[in-house]
């Protein structure tokens, strides 16, 4: 800054200051949302129930969707032909949380992962950076396998929930374990 | 496909003025009292006043945050956009470095000879943690039935960075060491320290590999540039800091089906703002850097997705203090966003505004060693996707 540090406008608050305040409000928004799943995903959401992994090529440049999209981002022409892909994959990345959505300790951790999954067949020119994959949590590994990184590369499969419990949702998974070879 | 963008350039850019308020966990202050404190501030710094401002340009991250959802017009007037042609704009993280592109666009296309831009963010009002709020960033179907919390995708990258380059988390600490090291000549600093690489890894562990230490704080602030286009700017100063090339650029949100261990989005901004300011080898024509570093690992990452280093190469780069103050090529010397904290889009625009105060020699102790001609800030954001950048000479 040109006054090199002068003073600055603003007015600092601890904790303690900011509960003396008037004016706070406990308030919580009673907000709620339907989401409609779409064309693409209700059919892949519908597949999970199935306990199978579906997913959408493209035909011209012959990327595999995984999640699927009813559109090819990259040549903006509708996919076409469904494939089913068999679960299976490799952990591209994975990590172990302590913390819940709204950043509270949490008494048992959650590994989660970003899973590979194995699509014979696609031909993306540019397989090495993109690729079908899922978001989920790994189970049958310890927070140990995953700081020495012994789970990255490893090949996974998913879990399924039992029939009469799926819902249609990615939580049908309940979660990628490792392939035992 | 972004290395062809058909721009047409009425005039240049300058950035005359800028100004900042401090950087806290929680302010007194209402985030238009914050804006306006910036703005005040930018507009005194360039010698001019609101009646001098043709057009304003306003950046805020979720309305979430601020918990007003309107938040372009709740902030005008404090912004001193009333009666103006006035506009906000958000790419979430991205938003700060894209306040200064949207100005410049604004003053380039000859609609307006001045523009003020004005990023304000204040997160301390979210109960009971602003993570919280991250939660609406999310894929309603696919993503949010797993309960995510925003710091699970960082650190899924940081450990595929991690795998990808073999790269430690001790390595990675010196980033935070070393940004928050140079925050302590930042007055506006919240998280300025000395700190050790050992106190980054005794740090509480949020989400393996990131500990406390290695993420940016929670933060309330505002920074504001006043930019004019080249007849004004040579009227009003005698040392204009040219903006010389701006890109930005979408990937999409599928994060999780694409390699998280380089940048993608980055590059194809930078190229687009190197292209405008016709820089072929960045690594030599740029002389420092104000890389986005919400998390330590981030300013390594966009350091090579900015082209200043190769693909894995930022790491070692790091050891050797290349990229210290008194380095080769400098990075944060302002301490960046995990020194002098992180309220989103003003953190963004503070880095932008580095650059001006770097390049006009007026950053006092923060002022690089060696002589500076250009800089480069960038900023990223949402879920993984946006990047924005801007060049700067003077």
């Amino acid at each position: 800054m040109p006054d090199g540090g002068k003073k600055l406008p603003g007015t600092y608050l601890s904790e303690k200051d900011l509960r003396a305040l008037p004016g706070l409000v406990e308030h919580t928004p009673d907000a709620k949302y339907m989401f409609s799943a779409g064309q693409a995903q209700s059919r892949f959401l519908q597949g999970l129930r199935e306990g199978k992994i579906l997913g959408v090529k493209c035909p011209r440049c012959g990327r595999v969707y995984v999640p699927p999209r009813s559109y090819c981002e990259y040549c903006f022409a509708p996919t076409g032909e469904w494939v089913e892909v068999s679960g299976e994959g490799e952990v591209h990345t994975a990590v172990v949380s302590y913390i819940s959505t709204f950043r509270e300790r949490m008494e048992k951790p959650e590994i989660i992962a970003v899973v590979r999954l194995y699509a014979p067949g696609y031909t993306g020119k540019r397989d090495e950076y993109e690729f079908p994959g899922m978001f989920h949590k790994l189970c049958g590994v310890s927070e140990e396998d995953v700081k020495t990184g012994r789970v990255i590369g490893m090949r996974v499969k998913p879990k399924w929930r039992p029939p009469e419990e799926r819902i249609g949702s990615v939580t049908d998974i309940e979660c990628f374990e490792p392939v035992k070879s | 496909m972004v290395s062809r963008p058909n721009i047409h350039v009425k005039s240049k850019v300058a950035v005359v003025g800028a100004g900042i308020t401090l950087f806290r966990r929680r302010m007194l202050e209402t985030p238009r009292e914050l804006a306006w404190e910036a703005a005040r501030q930018a507009l005194d710094s360039a010698g001019l006043t609101l009646r001098d401002i043709d057009c304003v340009v306003i950046g805020s991250a979720p309305d979430a945050f601020d918990g007003v959802h309107m938040k372009g017009e709740y902030l005008a007037d404090g912004s001193g956009g009333l009666f103006k042609p006035t506009v906000r704009v958000y790419v979430g993280g991205g938003t700060g470095v894209f306040v200064p592109i949207a100005a410049w666009w604004h003053v380039a296309s000859g609609l307006c000879r001045t523009v003020l831009a004005v990023a304000e963010e204040k997160m301390s009002h979210a109960r009971p943690h602003p993570q919280g709020v991250f939660a609406y960033i999310w894929d309603p179907v696919l993503e949010r039935p797993l309960g995510p919390n925003l710091l699970w995708i960082f650190a899924l990258e940081m450990r595929r960075y991690m795998h990808k380059c073999n790269v430690s988390k001790e390595t990675i600490a010196l980033v935070s060491v070393k940004n928050k090291r140079n925050a302590l000549d930042h007055p506006a600093a919240q998280a300025a320290a000395n700190i050790t690489v050992e106190d980054v890894l005794n740090s509480e562990v949020l989400v393996w590999p990131v500990n406390r230490l290695d993420v940016s704080p929670v933060s309330d602030g505002a920074a504001a540039l006043v930019l004019a286009s080249e007849n004004e700017a040579r009227r009003v100063t005698d040392s204009p800091v040219w903006i010389e090339g701006v890109g930005w650029t979408l990937d999409n949100t599928h994060w999780y089906n694409r390699e998280l261990g380089y940048p993608r989005y980055v590059q194809y901004a930078a190229r687009m703002a190197y292209k405008m300011a016709g820089i072929e080898r960045p690594w030599r024509d740029i002389d420092f850097a104000e890389p986005y570093d919400p998390f330590d690992y981030k300013e390594l990452h966009h350091i090579e997705g900015l082209m200043l280093a190769r693909p894995c190469e930022a790491p070692k780069l790091l050891e050797e203090g290349w990229f210290d103050r008194s380095g080769e090529l400098p990075t944060s010397p302002s301490g960046g966003l995990l020194g002098v904290g992180n309220p989103i889009a003003a953190a963004g625009l503070m880095k932008a505004a580095e650059l001006f105060w770097q390049l006009r020699y007026e950053a006092g102790a923060r002022q690089v060693k060696k002589p500076v001609h250009r800089g480069v800030a960038q900023a990223w954001g949402d879920l993984m996707q946006a990047g924005t950048v801007v060049v700067m000479g003077n």
